[in-house]
């Protein structure tokens, strides 16, 4: 039995806003499926005594003053914008049909 | 989409069900930079000018977090009574909506730096516990304007425009474990939560809390048990509760939309819904992802928080008197029945009443003029008490200069409606306007002759002994002074003038 089925890749496109073909999902639900089991051997391997790590690095509490540094100026940050009005970011419609 | 309005009336519905409450409250922090970034926090600049290319989220830029903004949520922690973790980390929170650039938002999930405290409120004479869940930082949203469509909110709209201003600014989620069993004292109880929480957001100086510019922001969870039952029903989450009477009023439009649908053997739909100021009515809003479709994951760009036992304690040690006990020593110091005290609370006028007596004015002046001239006026410009421009300074010096006899009351009414009006401090308004007493004995004496003139029966009835009659005189000076003379003078000089003694 596979560890994803073809269901659950059609729900993650959708969550990415990704439009997949029906032959996409197909084939990556076979990719990730051999990625999922790839995982699960490294779980396999990892005993009670090894805790789970997600940071490389061996450092906590990097932090940074609370000082105020200088910003973009509106035209610099609208200037890769697809789409300005306002001095604001323009984007398509939030909410389709469903709400 | 069809949306019923069938309420049950509130009694009605208290004596079929029992509400279990939730409070989800946001509070941004009042750091002068954002969480992960340099850019500043201040409200209401133009858009897209606060932003960076960390909060823009454009390629290579990555996060550092705010140290004041941990400590500020370690200390809010500290002052609900939490357990500090002693080591945690960030999450991302993954979602598809463009008020945040990065399509993800930098939150905490399994992992919150504070957990498992406590907030006890006063409602009707009865201490309340409102145990707390936990308390995480998060970075808050952009501001997205929706475009196009009827009625200015996101569904129908056309497109959106969003100014990131706001986009990183860190933010405090405070929620609450359910509260059971406060009954028909529920929407109170609710209002007196987020009261109380403010208050104690300001002792610690964290944020200057102002739900209508939104660094406090509060979601209402309500459901309905039928009496005689344990098990919860499904709860629905209210959002855009901007006032504190919003949050009174959305637990108690909510209980009675509930227990109507219930009644008729409906069910309630586990959803977010907002609430409108205008009518206090909640309609529905978008249906709620699941925790899981957030896809949480650790975030990798920033290192575990992990503040060392010393730190935390140290923080405190250093916490400020509880908002309780202070209001329970201050009113002892002022000498304030238990009704005067809450008439205070809830006009919103304790904290502007205790910073008016830190500058140097009588408690019971300081509360008379609060509660009673200023209040006045803010209720009708429509404004909140601490929103008036006047500083307790300012008010300190006015009751000054009635100490000292340069003003009456009624001259230092007049005093305030000019500083109120713009027209400088006290002194220049007195000056501006002409409001001092007169009590130059000159002046008074041609006013007195003058009304006494005018007034002959009065004048000989007073002469004829029958003092009472001086009140009309007196009251003429006043008018004649435009209620500028000192009438205790006046009085003095109108029976000396008239050869009669007391």
């Amino acid at each position: 039995m596979s560890a994803i089925t073809r269901d659950e890749v059609a729900h993650l496109a959708r969550l990415s806003r990704l439009a997949l073909a029906d032959t996409e999902l197909d084939h990556y639900a076979a990719q990730l499926d051999v990625i999922i089991g790839a995982v699960a051997r490294v779980a396999e391997v990892a005993t009670d005594d090894i805790p789970p790590s997600s940071h490389a690095l061996p450092l906590t509490n990097v932090y940074r003053p609370d000082e105020v540094r200088r910003c973009l100026t509106p035209e610099q940050a609208l200037a890769a914008a697809p789409a300005v009005q306002d001095s604001r970011f323009r984007v398509p419609r939030i909410l389709g049909e469903e709400a | 989409m069809t949306t019923t309005n069938t309420v049950m009336p509130y009694d009605e519905a208290l004596a079929r069900f029992e509400p279990v409450i939730g409070l989800e409250t946001h509070v941004e922090l009042g750091t002068a930079s954002k969480m992960f970034c340099g850019c500043p926090t201040s409200f209401g600049a133009p858009p897209n000018t606060h932003v960076c290319p960390v909060c823009l989220a454009l390629p290579g830029a990555l996060p550092v977090a705010n140290d004041k903004a941990i400590e500020s949520t370690i200390r809010i922690g500290l002052a609900l009574n939490c357990t500090i973790a002693e080591w945690c980390r960030f999450a991302r929170k993954n979602y598809f909506y463009p008020d945040m650039p990065k399509n993800y938002q930098i939150s905490q999930y399994d992992e919150p730096l504070c957990t498992n405290g406590y907030l006890d409120v006063e409602v009707d004479g009865r201490t309340v516990r409102i145990e707390i869940e936990r308390v995480h930082l998060e970075e808050d949203t952009g501001k997205s304007t929706h475009m196009g469509g009827a009625t200015g909110r996101i569904q129908g709209a056309d497109y959106s425009i969003v100014d990131y201003n706001r986009a990183g600014i860190p933010l405090v989620e405070i929620v609450t474990k359910p509260v059971e069993g406060t009954d028909r004292l529920a929407p109170e109880v609710a209002k007196a939560y987020v009261t109380e929480l403010r208050e104690l957001m300001r002792s610690l100086g964290v944020s200057d809390v102002r739900m209508e510019e939104g660094s406090l922001r509060c979601d209402v969870n309500v459901s309905l048990m039928p009496r005689g039952t344990t098990a919860w029903g499904t709860r629905t989450e209210t959002k855009n509760v901007n006032s504190l009477r919003s949050v009174e009023r959305a637990v108690h439009g909510e209980i009675e939309r509930q227990a109507a649908i219930l009644a008729e053997g409906g069910r309630i739909i586990q959803e977010t819904r907002h609430f409108h100021e205008d009518t206090g009515a909640t309609t529905p809003g978008r249906s709620k992802e699941e925790a899981q479709d957030y896809r949480y994951f650790p975030e990798p760009d920033l290192l575990p928080i992990a503040p060392t036992p010393e730190w935390v304690e140290e923080l405190r040690s250093e916490l400020p008197e509880p908002p309780t006990v202070r209001r329970r020593r201050l009113q002892a110091e002022w000498g304030v029945s238990d009704l005067d005290m809450a008439a205070m609370h809830n006009a919103d006028a304790f904290t502007l009443v205790e910073a008016t007596v830190t500058a140097g004015v009588p408690a019971a002046d300081a509360r008379k003029w609060w509660m009673g001239e200023l209040a006045r006026r803010a209720n009708e410009s429509g404004t909140a008490l601490a929103d008036l421009p006047i500083t307790p300074e300012q008010i300190a010096r006015v009751v000054a200069l009635v100490a000292s006899g340069a003003l009456n009351d009624k001259l230092a009414r007049q005093v305030l409606e000019g500083v109120l009006a713009g027209e400088g401090s006290p002194d220049e308004v007195v000056e501006a306007r002409g409001l001092r007493i007169v009590s130059d004995e000159g002046e008074l004496s041609s006013i007195i002759d003058q009304v006494l003139t005018a007034n002959a029966d009065a004048a000989d009835k007073v002469r004829s002994g029958k003092i009472a009659a001086v009140g009309a005189l007196v009251g003429g000076v006043m008018k004649a002074s435009r209620g500028k003379a000192d009438a205790g003078r006046a009085r003095e000089l109108i029976l000396e003038r008239l050869g009669v003694s007391e």
